[in-house]
């Protein structure tokens, strides 16, 4: 299971899970990282911590042991064309517009 | 005018925070809520008119700005802040001020017009506090800022307005636009209500969730339907056993709980959240939709070209090391001219005073007191002031939060916040404008904890008597043949009071101020260039607080110092008879040397002094340090500032005003001896002297500065009370550590 953390910056992914404790769950959440919304993780602090992301057209940055919480999916059309999402360079970013975000519709309630 | 200035000294009292004395018609109080970093300050500024008060929310010491303002066809209103969030759920009764500002809880007045600034540019993130805000059905109002930046993705505000059934104005804050509008809006809406439009379409279980927490709510808090569901939603999200929120019902924590039981596999929280953004995705596609050439972003933005440069890990961290050290060395370079020179000013208008006064009380009253006292207050301005112009520039420019990421790893490691680098930095300078600095920092704890360590950063009015003490006791010799041993002792001082500081906030971190670890969750805002007027006003704010605040107390204590080292004054017929018997008595066996026979008057006068009892009186306690009861008086009178230690001494050794050149108090210092003949400053005298200096919190100004920004004497008093007892057992350690090791 690849984790928010784990992810090489740069690359884009899916958010599958935002697990952790209550509170911080809620955080993320609230600030739109919910799943199935595309987060592209920028770059990784000088001490290797925290990590830099692009949400919805935002930059946050979390801890690592935060980041871990967050279960991710590489982005399923580069997944398949098996070509590691890790690598290749990500240019969209989130907007209303392209809300037909995939994974949004199955991860309904 | 006069109206609302009589009611500023009033009592905090929901009449007065509205700024209008009983008896007439409260003007109507617009509330500004909003995201951070959306410019909702600047929009203060720029609507705030007169009577600017900062003040702090009931029961909490996190500010609130109020204004008046004026509105078309002549009406006022008051207008106020509120700090921003995210959300309105809350967890720590910090985060909860927001809900209760808006609903007019808890001694806060209720506002009768509640005006949401969004960030154009972030719109969905933004937007999940507006719909919060609707679903409450608080009177509201949307401001639609920074259009200008967002450029092609701001939607237009007529449209936004129509989905939400908000009445929206398009504004650009920093610039001065949209705000005629905007005045205009708020009329019409105070003039008449309107209905929101905007629906949630939340799951039937969760629904039906609400509705059975919604009968625990506290009578106060019931309203419409649509209010008590969504009261219940917030309650749902943010009640935890763990919380730290006020006057939750234990009935309605019940509830919650007994809800978040039932609803087993079911996640609530993301189902509110969720749902809350699948409405928000769909009207703002619905909004977006009608308007062509809305584009999606593509290339990277300004902000990520210079953060490729910024947060990079090599020259990231290059450019930050200078622009803290152009900051840092301006605290020291810039500020000391122009302290010198209030300090000259001070000490002409005391001439002045001197000589324009008849000799007595009321002369040194007014001189050694008061204008002293004031001098002590305003010298402080220049490292305020210019602190807070370099916080604003990066505050708003985007990137202190750039510092916080930055430095988050290094400092974390101790529990301090990313944001507690510049004020601990700043203590090298002087605690006070650190300790004011620690604002920059949302949590109550983050701030505290840095409060508390800050004081142990080796100040700049340490410096002269590290350079005494050095001066005096220490070689001017090298170790190696190259290493100059002053020179290394210098920054050895500093590298331990640095090392201690940090200890103390791993200790203090886990002990006194313990808190829940906070998960960061850091925006880093677009850069943007700094408003400079808005960052002048903001430090003008923060000078006038500390002159009224803290300034008060330092006056004070500094009077108090004046008269515990200059009463009770030597009888003159007695002085001869009475001095020695008053050294007897304090302190039996105390050395009375030939040379003090020949001190002069001020001397004797300092001996006799309160001040000078209690150094006596202190002195079975400062033995066991290597310390005689001179030394206790100048530590008594360092009090007042540490640099005084130095003019104190001089006094105490009857060499008059020790001023720049402190040669005769060195030579006198290696001079004085024990009854037995042993010298009483030794190089590990000396030693434990400036451990004792690094550590103990000899500045009543911090203490009147930790008062002000914590609202309580507890934490001035605890601050006092572990450096003193840490400066104390350390230099107990090193002095009889030392005499065993054979020194």
């Amino acid at each position: 299971m690849l984790t928010l953390d784990q992810v090489i910056p740069g690359s884009g992914v899916i958010v599958e899970k935002v697990g952790g404790a209550r509170s911080l769950r809620r955080r993320l959440m609230e600030l739109g990282i919910i799943p199935g919304i595309k987060v592209e993780v920028l770059r990784i602090a000088p001490f290797g911590d925290p990590i830099e992301l692009s949400v919805r057209g935002c930059n946050l940055s979390i801890r690592a042991a935060e980041a871990q919480q967050v279960e991710v999916e590489r982005l399923p059309t580069e997944a398949r064309a098996g070509v590691p999402a890790s690598v290749l360079p990500s240019t969209a970013c989130y907007s209303a517009r392209s809300r037909a975000v995939p994974g949004l519709a199955k991860s309904a309630p | 005018m006069t109206a609302a200035r009589t009611a500023g000294t009033a009592t905090e009292t929901a009449e007065a925070a509205r700024g209008v004395p009983s008896g007439e018609p409260p003007l109507p109080l617009l509330l500004l809520v909003g995201n951070p970093n959306v410019g909702k300050t600047s929009l203060f500024n720029r609507l705030a008119r007169r009577n600017e008060r900062v003040g702090n929310y009931p029961g909490v010491t996190v500010e609130r700005r109020t204004a008046e303002m004026s509105l078309p066809g002549g009406q006022r209103a008051l207008v106020a802040d509120v700090p921003g969030a995210y959300s309105l759920s809350a967890r720590s009764s910090e985060e909860q001020i927001a809900l209760q500002a808006v609903l007019g809880w808890a001694d806060n007045p209720r506002p009768d017009l509640v005006v949401v600034v969004v960030d154009a540019g972030q719109l969905v993130r933004n937007l999940y506090l507006v719909l919060q805000l609707v679903e409450l059905r608080v009177p509201l109002l949307v401001a639609l800022n920074m259009v200008d930046e967002a450029g092609e993705r701001a939607p237009d505000p007529q449209a936004l307005g129509a989905a939400l059934g908000v009445p929206c104005v398009a504004t650009n804050a920093r610039a001065g636009g949209g705000l005629v509008e905007l005045s205009q809006a708020i009329v019409a809406r105070l003039a008449r209500a309107q209905q929101p439009r905007l629906h949630v379409s939340y799951p039937a279980d969760l629904l039906r969730d609400a509705d059975a927490i919604a009968d625990a709510l506290p009578a106060a808090w019931r309203g419409s339907v649509e209010r008590d569901r969504a009261l219940s939603l917030w309650a749902l999200t943010s009640l935890e056993p763990d919380d730290e929120l006020v006057g939750i019902p234990d009935e309605l924590r019940k509830r919650c709980a007994e809800v978040l039981a039932r609803a087993g596999q079911r996640d609530i929280d993301r189902e509110i959240i969720e749902s809350r953004y699948r409405a928000l995705e769909s009207l703002l596609a619905g909004v977006l939709e009608a308007q062509p050439g809305v584009a999606t972003k593509t290339a990277p933005s300004r902000t990520e070209r210079i953060d490729r440069v910024l947060l990079h890990p090599a020259y990231g961290f290059a450019v930050f090391l200078a622009i803290m050290l152009v900051v840092f060395q301006s605290l020291f370079a810039w500020a000391d001219p122009v302290m010198k020179g209030i300090e000259a000013l001070f000490g002409l208008v005391h001439g002045l005073a001197s000589q324009h006064l008849p000799a007595g009380f009321l002369q040194d009253l007014v001189t050694k007191g008061l204008i002293d006292g004031v001098g002590n207050v305003v010298v402080f301005l220049p490292q305020i002031c210019l602190l807070f112009l370099f916080i604003g520039l990066l505050e708003d420019s985007g990137y202190m939060a750039r510092v916080a990421y930055l430095m988050d790893r290094a400092l974390r490691s101790v529990g301090l916040h990313g944001r507690a680098f510049v004020p601990m930095m700043s203590g090298f300078a002087c605690a006070v404008p650190a300790i004011m600095a620690t604002r920059t920092m949302e949590r109550r704890r983050d701030r505290l904890l840095t409060m508390l360590v800050v004081p142990l950063m080796s100040c700049s009015a340490r410096l002269p008597v590290y350079t005494l003490i050095i001066g005096a006791l220490f070689p001017p010799s090298h170790m190696f043949g190259v290493l100059p041993v002053q020179g290394l002792l210098m920054v050895a001082m500093y590298l331990f009071s640095t090392c201690v500081a940090l200890i103390a906030a791993a200790v203090l971190g886990r002990t006194v101020v313990r808190g829940a670890s906070v998960p960061l969750i850091l925006e880093l805002p677009p850069y943007r260039w700094p408003g400079l007027p808005s960052v002048l006003h903001l430090m003008w704010l923060r000078a006038r607080s500390f002159l009224r605040e803290a300034g008060t107390i330092i006056l004070a204590f500094t009077v108090v110092m004046w008269v515990l080292l200059s009463y009770p004054k030597l009888p003159e017929p007695q002085a001869a008879a009475a001095l020695p018997v008053a050294a007897q008595i304090a302190a039996p066996g105390a050395e009375l040397s030939p040379a003090l026979a020949e001190n002069e008057a001020r001397a004797s006068a300092l001996e006799y002094s309160f001040g000078g009892r209690l150094g006596k009186a202190l002195e079975p306690a400062l033995i066991p340090l290597g310390f005689d009861w001179k030394i206790g008086v100048g530590i008594v009178g360092a009090f007042a500032a540490r640099e005084v230690f130095v003019s104190v001494m001089g006094m105490v050794y009857g060499l008059g005003d020790v001023g720049e050149d402190d040669a005769p108090l060195r030579d006198r210092m290696r001079a004085e001896t024990h009854r037995d003949g042993h010298p009483v400053y030794t190089p590990l005298v000396g030693l434990s002297l400036m451990v004792f200096f690094a550590l103990a919190c000899q500045c009543m100004s911090t203490l009147a500065v930790v008062r002000r920004e914590t609202r309580s004497w507890r934490w001035p008093v605890f601050l006092f009370g572990y450096m003193t007892a840490l400066a104390w057992v350390t230099s107990f350690a090193v002095y009889q550590g030392g005499r065993l090791l054979g020194f």
